[in-house]
Parts: structure tokens; C-alpha cells; sequence
């Protein structure tokens, strides 16, 4: 994906309370955050995690101004849900790229729990941040029992992208 | 970043920053009612040494428990969402007149475009109305800072200060530099001072005479501040003078322009807003919610330009900043309506809803993750104003209703909204012969707000086992006869229970008591399976509308989602479903 230097990069994580959106966020904000970049992130609390909608806005850059992606103006839209990304869909810039779980991903995708962390390896084939600092932050962030499957499934989600990306 | 920088930046919420200029102002004692968007402020102070955090049974609790510790000296954090302030005013209009010992700063967390609230009430009213400064933060930095000088204002000006956030403030994640806490060498003591302490209106006249004193000197520091700043723009042609969030949105979008930002937003900075108006062409005045900034300015005699009235409802985004000024509308909707929420599968208030709607109650509600009781398919709970009101809403129907239609009220509350403000509206049933039955739905928990300890807990914020008080035995003591303590699992039992209390003419009590799902995660628990061949697609199980089944016929459930309630079971006519060990 081409960046212009100075300019805010936005991505855009759809999906249903629940499906651990927040947790890739954090995740996904730590990483940036630790990489040097200006970054801001919004998301709502509350009665919508009642198996509503949730929607999580990341942006990054050297300044970030508004917490909120401007209408139209993101970049990467992670689709958490199949309904979600066509709900979604709409926000995205024209040219901008889509991240969800395919057909072709199937496979890789073993376990559904660790799911949002599949998404995030395939996420970070399009993020200018080293491989290593996205697996520091995973080992921090998710409880020590479970941090094998979910570095499996992050791994599983970068061969997958570059699969595609290959094609 | 150097090692040295990155050391003390950290990547903060509004509300977690506000606690960490809590703690470097040195805090003593903070209070608080849960209510998005503020709920992770007290969560988050009570991490830190040296500060007595509590759960306050409601937010006017929470600001008296405030002045008790203000009035001996010690720095105090008070929070709340925009419409707990609406029940701390009592105090919080007279502690105006009062002042302070120890700084005292009052979090508003206000909800433009009510994410999870009843209203959109704006509280930059509050300080108006109070009488008292109020800060404006627009990002994680700001919300830090800014509560740490609050303390510092409010020691020095003798008043109570009020921090507004708002949902996008509180909620967004940005970096911010943190420092050491300040060193409070204070001997916390009551000094006696009863012209200060004491409101009667001897001494309240005069102090009413300091407050307009005390507002005058407010005016010249919002003049010299540099929390209200003016950044110049490229040229003169357009200037835009905004506070909160808003400042972000305006950068965002009109990178060029000219901006007066006000952090310290009330008592206004005339002289600045005079000369920014003046030696700018075109100025607009953008704010979220009431046209407030703008009328004070017009009032003022100067030309400046606002939003539509349209923009009066519903919270502000970029786009919609710049609509106001280019006049282009450039809102994009999403294609489809987002999920509305929904009760979790096996939420322990389905099953009264279900029972509810059968016997055709009338069901005055209150709020909580029960106010969901509204929606279809369950569509059995009937009113909801504020917190606690279910219960008066009840008397006062049974007052004019038909005596037919008056054995059908039922209020229903959740127990931490019981303790917050619903036992005196108890006492007042009691008191005034009333009718109806009042439901307790006690989950053991502040579901609604993320799972908060309350006086029914046992456990307080800080972690400490504490007496956990039960809603049956204070009924008892205010003089309710019929009470039932029941497994809202046992949807028959619930049924009788209404049908025994709609045939007496005295007021009756229903406690409903299991653990809120999400807060038991131990629990070992059962799982419904539709047997096909049995199902004869009555649609029946779809009625009660829980997350876990499927729509399509003969319809499936979701084993992860399922946590084994057992009320499908119930409600299957043909035995098509049974709940089994995992
Ligand atoms: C005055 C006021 N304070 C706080 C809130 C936020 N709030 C909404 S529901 C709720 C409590 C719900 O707890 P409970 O009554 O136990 O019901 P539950 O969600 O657990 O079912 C709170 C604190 C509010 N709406 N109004």
C-alpha cells in the first residue's frame, strides 16, 4: 500500500461485540505506538457490546489530529463479520484494501477463538511495523496459557496474506 | 523516540489519563457511580498507592462523601456520566457557595449521541448554572493535565471545578507524557468555620456575594490562561473558535485556518473572543449539542457564525465540521442498520420478560442491561425514564388505573439501580398504601456498565470483602408483607408469584436472584440441543429471542454461545429441546 510521508494512515475494525475486537485494537495501537508513531484509536463502550455492532478506529502517522477516520477515509477496512464488512463498506476509500476471513482462509483458521488474531497477522503484512514487535505485544497482551495458539494464528494469517498477495 | 522519552509516554484513555492527574495532583479520596462513558476512571485510580477509591451507592453519595473529604483538606475526584450530575445537583449548587478545603474536581462524562445513555443533556450547562469554571480536554494529554490543574484552580479560587469529557474523549486512546506524582505534605484536619461550612441563609447570603467575587477573578484568569489559545491560521480569512473534541475535528479538517481553543471554557474569555473575531474575516463558533459558546458570543454584539439547528441533536464528526462551514453534506451511511444489542444468551432476565409479556403486565422499567426487555421480540417492558424511577411510575399509575388494570403494574429494576435510588421510592409505596409489584432482578452486579461492584456485591473497588446488603431484608424492614426470593431459572415459579401478587391490593416484592453470566465465568454449565426430528417449527423458541438460536428451521443453537438457562426448554411445547452436560 502506498503511504505519502506525514500522512495519517486510518484503518477501520468492524465486527460484533464479543468477537475480540478490543483486544486486536489494543494490540494493533501498542504495536504502533511502540514503533514511534503518533497514534489514536475510538471506540464506544457500553450497551452496544451487548452483541451489537462494534466498531474500532485506528489511526496513525507522524500527528494525528481526530480520534475519528474522517467518513470515507479508511484505508484498511478489518472486517470482524461478513455483515459487518458490507455494513462497512461504504467507509472505504476508493482503492482502499479489505482484510476478513475468505474462502481460501478456511483452513488456516482452526480455531475460531483466536480468529481476531489471524486477522491481525494478515493485517500486518500491510503495516510498515517489524514482525518481532507485533509477537512482543501479543505475548504481553494475551493470558500466558494462550499465548502459543494465538502466535500459531498469527503466523497462520501472515502465510495466508502472502499467499494471496502472491497469486 | 529516545529510551528516555518513551519511558514516560504511555498510551492512556480519557478516562485513564484523568486518573493519572488525579494521582500526580495528589489525590486522596475518590468517588464515583458507574455510568458510560466515565465507568473506567474509578477502576483505574483505585490502581494507584495511597488513594481511597469507592463505589458510591449513587452520584450524589458520591459528591457528599466528596465535600467531606474536600472540607478536611484533601484533594477529591468525583465521577460520573452527564446524568448523574442531574442527581448530585443538590449538592453541587450549594457547595458552589461553599468552596473548598482540598481541591475538589468533578468529572462530567457527557454521551453526544447517547451510545449507551437515555439523553444527550449537554452539562456545559452544569457550570453556568453552578456557577463554577469548567475544562474542556480534547485528547488522553489534555484530560491528564487538565484534571491535574483543576486541583490547583480549585484551591485557589475557592471552588469546585468541573472537567467535562465527553464519549470520544473519554474513550479514545491516545499518547501521553506522564509525571511523577506531586509530594501532599498535608495534615488532613476540620478546622471549624460555620459562616463557610454551614448554608443557612444568614451565611449563604453572603457567600452568594463571593461566588459573583469569585467569577469575576475566573474571567481574568480565562483571559490569561494559555488553555484558551489562539493558533493562527495561514491568513486571516477564517477563524474558528471550538472546544473538546471539537478542537481535533476542526485541525483535521481545516488544517489552515485560525483557531481559538478554549480548554477553560466557562467563565468565557471575552477580551480574546473579541479581538480573535475582530482581526479575523469569517468566524464560525463549533460546538457540539447547544448552541451555547455561540449565544453568549452573539450576545456580545459580534458576528459570528453557528451550526443548523439540525445539529443541535446527535454528537459531531469531522464531516459534520466540515458541512457547517463548506455547507457540503457529506455524511456517508452505512448500507445496512448496525445490530441493535441484545440480552447474552442466558441473561437471568429473560425468563421474567417472557413471564411478563405472557400475563400482559404492564411493566414500568428502569435501567439496566433490563431495559433490553423493550425490544421485540421480547417487547414487555413499557417505561423508562431515569434511574430509580420504576417504582413511582408504578404508584402513580396504580393511583388512577381501573382496579383491573392496576393489579398488572409491575415495576422492574436491577439491584444496583435498587440501591442507587430505587429504595426510596419504595418506601414511598409503602408509606402511601400503594399497589403493584415490585421486581428485583439482582444479577449480583452492575452488568450494564462492565460488571461493577455495588452494596449487594460483598466486595468493594478496592478489593475489600465488605457486608453485602440484600434488597429483601431493607423491604422487610420499610414494612413490604409478600416477599419471594426466586431462581429466575424457574420460570414457573415466577409465573406464580405474579399471579399471586396481582390478586392482593397491598404492595408485593419479587427478587429474582442468580449471578449475571458474564460475571460467573466458573460455572460449569448445561447446553440446549433442538432434536429435529421432534421440532415441529411452532417458531416458539424464537419468541424469547436469545442470541444462542438460530433462525432457520428446524432451527440450531450456537453451543458456544449457549450457557444452558434452559428457558427455549421451557417454551418448546413439544419437548423438541433439552438441555444436556457439556
Ligand atoms: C443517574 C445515572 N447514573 C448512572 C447511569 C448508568 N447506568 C445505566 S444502567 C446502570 C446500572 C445497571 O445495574 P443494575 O440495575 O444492577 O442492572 P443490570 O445492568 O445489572 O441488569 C447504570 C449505572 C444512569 N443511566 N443514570
Amino acid at each position: 500500500m502506498q503511504r505519502e510521508i506525514n500522512k495519517t494512515t486510518n484503518i477501520l475494525f468492524a465486527g460484533i461485540g464479543g468477537q475480540g475486537i478490543i483486544l486486536a485494537s489494543e494490540i494493533t495501537c501498542d504495536v504502533l505506538f511502540e514503533s514511534g508513531y503518533d497514534v489514536k484509536k475510538s471506540e464506544v463502550h457500553g450497551m452496544s457490546q451487548r452483541g451489537g455492532s462494534v466498531n474500532s478506529d485506528i489511526r496513525f502517522g507522524a500527528k494525528v489530529y481526530s480520534p475519528l477516520i474522517p467518513d470515507g477515509q479508511t484505508d484498511i477496512l478489518v472486517a470482524f463479520h461478513p455483515t459487518e464488512l458490507e455494513r462497512n463498506r461504504p467507509f472505504l476509500k476508493s482503492g482502499g484494501k479489505i482484510i476478513s476471513i475468505t474462502h481460501d482462509d478456511a483452513d488456516a483458521v482452526s480455531n475460531p477463538k483466536v480468529s481476531n488474531i489471524f486477522l491481525m497477522g494478515k493485517l500486518s503484512c500491510h503495516i510498515p511495523v517489524r514482525r518481532e514487535n507485533w509477537e512482543n505485544v501479543i505475548k504481553n497482551k494475551v493470558p500466558k496459557a494462550y499465548v502459543e495458539q494465538n502466535l500459531a494464528a498469527f503466523a497462520a494469517g501472515i502465510s495466508q496474506e502472502q499467499k494471496i498477495n502472491n497469486k | 523516540m529516545t529510551e528516555q522519552s518513551s519511558r514516560q509516554k504511555v498510551f492512556l484513555s480519557g478516562n485513564e489519563a484523568v486518573a493519572r492527574g488525579a494521582y500526580e495532583a495528589g489525590v486522596a479520596v475518590g468517588t464515583a457511580y458507574p455510568g458510560t462513558p466515565s465507568s473506567e476512571i474509578s477502576p483505574a485510580l483505585a490502581m494507584y498507592p495511597g488513594v481511597n477509591v469507592e463505589w458510591s451507592v449513587n452520584e450524589k453519595v458520591a459528591l457528599e462523601v466528596a465535600c467531606g473529604a474536600c472540607f478536611c483538606g484533601a484533594r477529591t475526584l468525583v465521577a460520573m456520566k452527564h446524568v448523574g450530575v442531574n442527581v448530585a445537583s443538590d449538592p453541587l449548587l450549594t457547595l458552589s457557595l461553599i468552596g473548598v478545603r482540598g481541591g475538589l474536581v468533578l468529572i462530567s462524562a457527557d454521551d453526544p449521541g447517547m451510545h449507551s445513555s437515555q439523553n444527550e443533556q449537554d452539562n456545559r450547562i452544569y457550570a453556568r448554572f453552578a456557577k463554577i469554571p469548567m475544562l474542556e480536554p480534547s485528547d488522553s494529554q489534555e484530560s491528564k493535565d487538565f484534571t491535574k490543574l483543576a486541583f490547583t484552580l480549585s484551591e485557589q479560587f475557592d471552588t469546585p471545578v468541573m472537567v467535562r469529557m465527553t464519549t470520544r474523549v473519554c474513550h479514545a486512546k491516545t499518547i501521553v507524557e506522564i509525571e511523577e506524582p506531586e509530594k501532599i505534605e498535608r495534615e488532613y484536619s476540620f478546622e471549624k468555620d460555620t459562616q463557610k461550612f454551614v448554608m443557612i441563609p444568614a451565611y449563604a447570603r453572603k457567600r452568594h456575594v463571593i461566588v459573583e467575587a469569585r467569577l469575576k477573578k475566573l474571567e481574568n484568569f480565562s483571559e490569561d490562561t494559555t488553555l484558551n489559545r489562539i493558533e493562527q491560521g495561514a491568513d486571516n480569512s477564517l477563524g474558528i473558535i471550538c472546544s473538546g473534541i471539537v478542537y481535533q475535528y476542526v485541525k483535521e479538517m481545516f488544517p489552515s485556518a485560525s483557531v481559538l481553543k478554549l480548554g477553560f471554557s466557562y467563565p468565557l474569555c471575552k477580551n480574546k473572543i473579541r479581538s480573535f473575531c475582530q482581526s479575523h474575516k469569517e468566524v464560525y463558533v463549533i460546538e457540539e449539542l447547544e448552541p451555547l459558546l455561540y449565544n453568549d458570543i452573539k450576545a456580545m454584539g459580534l458576528n459570528v457564525k453557528g451550526k443548523t439547528d439540525k445539529l443541535v441533536t446527535g454528537e459531531l464528526t469531522p464531516n459534520r465540521v466540515r458541512e457547517i462551514i463548506t455547507g457540503e453534506s457529506s455524511d456517508i451511511v452505512p448500507s445496512a442498520p448496525g445490530r441493535p444489542p441484545v440480552m447474552c444468551a442466558g441473561c437471568i432476565h429473560r425468563g421474567a420478560f417472557v413471564t411478563l409479556k405472557k400475563l400482559k403486565m404492564i411493566v414500568t422499567g428502569d435501567i439496566g442491561c433490563y431495559t433490553l426487555g423493550t425490544l421485540p421480540p421480547l417487547s414487555a417492558l413499557d417505561t423508562c425514564v431515569c434511574m430509580g424511577a420504576s417504582i413511582g411510575a408504578m404508584l402513580g399509575m396504580t393511583k388512577v388505573l381501573s382496579k383491573e388494570q392496576r393489579n398488572k403494574v409491575v415495576a422492574v429494576i436491577g439491584d444496583s439501580t435498587f440501591f442507587h435510588s430505587g429504595i426510596t421510592g419504595l418506601i414511598d409505596v409503602v408509606y402511601n398504601k400503594g399497589a403493584g409489584t415490585v421486581m428485583i432482578l439482582d444479577n449480583r452486579t452492575t452488568a450494564m456498565t462492565g460488571q461493577q461492584d455495588h452494596p449487594g456485591t460483598g466486595m468493594t473497588i478496592m478489593s475489600e470483602p465488605t457486608e453485602s446488603i440484600l434488597p429483601e431484608k431493607i423491604a422487610e424492614a420499610v414494612g413490604v408483607k409478600m416477599i419471594k426470593v426466586i431462581d429466575p431459572y424457574d420460570i414457573p415459579a415466577i409465573e406464580d408469584a405474579l399471579r399471586e401478587s396481582m390478586n392482593t391490593d397491598e404492595v408485593s416484592l419479587i427478587v429474582l436472584r442468580r449471578v449475571c453470566v458474564l460475571k460467573d465465568k466458573t460455572v460449569k454449565r448445561l447446553v440446549a440441543q433442538v432434536e429435529p426430528s421432534l421440532c415441529v417449527q411452532c417458531k416458539q423458541c424464537l419468541t424469547i429471542g436469545c442470541p444462542a438460536i438460530s433462525s432457520d428451521m428446524p432451527p440450531k443453537i450456537d453451543m458456544h454461545l449457549c450457557n444452558g438457562c434452559g428457558l427455549c426448554v421451557h417454551v418448546c411445547k413439544v419437548g423438541a429441546i433439552t438441555c444436556k452436560e457439556r
